[in-house]
């Protein structure tokens, strides 16, 4: 990375010299920098406030929660893959009262700025849970995690069919304060994820994060059994990262204006740049927070660089950048405009 | 980062001696590192946790630590082919230690295999307390004891377990317990060791109404309370069974409150347990 910072591509070049403006728009959501943990990797933030300052990276993005405490699965979890882990933890957690009582409370005293995950087995239950935290308050936004399996649906997973993932969304939408940003977190197990992109916005969504882990098993050939003991698990990891980059791209492209929550496998400034050209406006990190716990800061850090290194001055320039030969695209960034429609002059990093 | 020292094979086990500034100095008996694999671009993402067998303060070096591995994966078998130089991503120290008694009392330390590694820094320390300290250590051979010179140096006494005879009693390390706390008033045992030894040494101090932490070894993704991968069923002073994190909660239990036989399921009652679905 040294030499990153060296800018050729301004000649004004003023703006790079102070504060970079990695600031983020998310739809409503407004947040200082893109960068965001994801759920299920970070708890809700009091662990890796011994690594990093937590209230230093755009925020965090807690860990499902469902109306009832959960003990979750059985062991084994977890088993590492290339490139990659699958886990079946199954939502353990303390339920949506102990989780406001403590976590909520404990991060919005931090001042922490906060994404609240929750998650059902019903439709009723993701009703309640946002019903609940319109309650209490003290967060930013929500993200519903749809990959559940509805309990009422033979355990059919919401994120799988556009109409019970619209009805999920719709009714945490109706259970929710109006001004409060609702993310539909969507599987890439999907036949055409813009489709349920697009029927999630369209009942109420204020956007998407995609993506969520892909379904993977592993057989431990020592035991001759599956490695897990909910045998089948969620893969994420960098081995995951080209499918995410490719459902951003897929949903930025069919609706341009749709905001999006990038995640899948970001371990560098770099990999978060790539989703951020694809057409993610924040981006998370998750299964990188196990290998490295500052992962989230050094990441951010290295973002900033990345950017200025290819002469952009602000973080919502980016946005999307890779889409810039499709006309209708330009338009998501029409809070500032792009400085530099042609390569040259500019100072890429050599790899 | 830290930076490989030395690499010492000893029977079947390695002992890596590495850099570990800002770690060593805090580190506490019973607490873990987790070491980073392969380098920066490796395909393995996950860390490895170890138990920190020593720490010494080394001149030019600051705080250096050493750990032991026992190459049985793909990890541990590169971590045991690196060098002098080499550098490490450590992360730690981690995890709740062994508590340690403010009276000068009777401790018995047991180790199984490589789970001596950290009862050589706790035997040192209770010393120090002036408590007498008897160190049991078995391994089903020889070549997988391990750490009895060192425990012998710092222990009051030592008896050493094999299960096929090749050195000291035949038998295993909670025969020997059996006979210790039949011998003598013991206070309070200490054990570092595969789950099934330490499900045994549990119920043998429980039933012989001695109080016992022991140091769990579980698979674990992140080993800083993320990920809720490491999980194990222990009872609360409320009496409730929850799903607790070795990494954090742990690695050291109360022997009488980890419910070992179930271990690796959740068990009827468990808090949380009635809303899980299929």
């Amino acid at each position: 990375m040294t030499g990153a910072v060296t800018l050729t591509g301004n000649t004004t070049g003023e703006a790079h010299l102070s504060g970079f403006d990695l600031r983020a728009i998310v739809g409503s959501l407004e947040l200082n920098s893109p960068i965001l943990t994801a759920s299920g990797c970070a708890a809700a933030g009091r662990e890796l406030d011994n690594y990093f300052d937590i209230t230093a990276i755009g925020g965090i993005v807690t860990k499902s929660i469902m109306l009832a405490p959960r003990s979750g699965r059985a062991t084994p979890r977890m088993a590492e893959t290339p490139s990659g882990m699958l886990n079946s933890i199954g939502l353990q957690g303390p339920g949506i009262e102990n989780f406001i009582e403590n976590d909520l409370a404990w991060l919005q005293q931090r001042g922490a700025r906060t994404i609240v995950s929750i998650a059902g087995g019903t439709v009723d239950e993701f009703g309640k849970v946002a019903a609940k935290l319109r309650m209490a308050g003290g967060f930013d936004a929500i993200e519903v995690n749809i990959s559940c399996p509805n309990v009422e649906d033979r355990g059919q997973v919401f994120a799988c069919h556009p109409d019970s993932a619209a009805q999920v969304i719709q009714t945490v939408r109706r259970n929710s304060d109006n001004k409060i940003p609702i993310f539909a977190k969507l599987s890439p197990d999907v036949t055409d994820i813009v489709e349920i992109a697009a029927s999630v916005t369209q009942a109420g969504a204020t956007g998407v994060s995609v993506i969520n882990t892909l379904l993977g098993m592993v057989i431990n050939t020592t035991t001759m059994r599956p490695a897990l003991a909910g045998v089948t698990g969620g893969l994420s990891g960098p081995a995951i990262r080209p499918i995410a980059v490719r459902c951003i791209w897929q949903i930025r492209n069919a609706l341009p204006d749709v905001p999006i929550i990038g995640m899948g496998g970001v371990r560098t400034g770099h990999d978060a740049l790539e989703m951020i050209l694809a057409g993610a406006n924040a981006v998370c990190v998750g299964t990188s927070i196990f290998t490295d716990p500052a992962a989230p800061m050094r990441i951010q850090s290295e973002l900033e660089q990345e950017l200025r290194a290819r002469g952009f001055t602000s973080l919502l320039q980016a946005v999307s950048y890779a889409h810039r030969d499709v006309d209708h695209v330009m338009v998501t960034n029409a809070l500032t405009e792009v400085s530099h429609q042609s390569d040259d002059g500019w100072d890429f990093i050599s790899e | 980062m830290g930076e490989v020292l030395d690499v010492q094979r000893t029977g079947k086990y390695f002992v890596m001696s590495v850099t570990a500034p800002g770690i060593a100095e805090r580190t506490q008996p019973g607490q873990f590192i987790t070491v980073g694999m392969g380098g920066e671009e490796s395909s393995m993402i996950l860390r490895r946790s170890f138990a920190i067998q020593r720490v010494q303060s080394r001149g030019m070096y600051g705080g250096t630590l050493d750990f032991v591995v026992s190459p049985v994966g793909k990890g541990t078998h590169w971590l045991t082919k690196l060098r002098r130089h080499d550098p490490l991503s450590l992360v730690g120290p981690l995890g709740k230690p062994f508590t340690l008694p403010t009276k000068p009392v009777t401790c018995v330390l047991v180790g199984g295999g490589y789970g001596s590694a950290p009862l050589i820094m706790l035997a040192e320390r209770l010393r120090d307390r002036g408590c007498r300290v008897d160190t049991i250590i078995g391994a089903s051979t020889e070549e997988k004891l391990y750490g009895g010179l060192e425990l012998k140096r710092v222990s009051t006494s030592l008896t050493l377990t094999t299960e096929d005879g090749t050195v000291g009693i035949q038998g295993r390390v909670t025969d020997a317990l059996i006979t210790t706390l039949e011998s003598a008033k013991v206070d309070v045992v200490y054990a570092c060791g595969p789950m099934p030894m330490l499900a045994s040494v549990a119920q043998v101090s429980t039933a012989g109404k001695v109080f016992s932490q022991c140091s769990v070894e579980e698979s674990m993704a992140c080993g800083i309370g993320v990920c809720m991968t490491c999980v194990l069923p222990v009872i609360g002073d409320d009496g409730v069974t929850r799903m607790l994190r070795s990494c954090i909660d742990g690695p050291v239990f109360r022997g009488d409150r980890v419910r070992w036989s179930d271990i690796g399921t959740i068990p009827e009652g468990t808090w949380g347990k009635e809303a899980a679905r299929p």
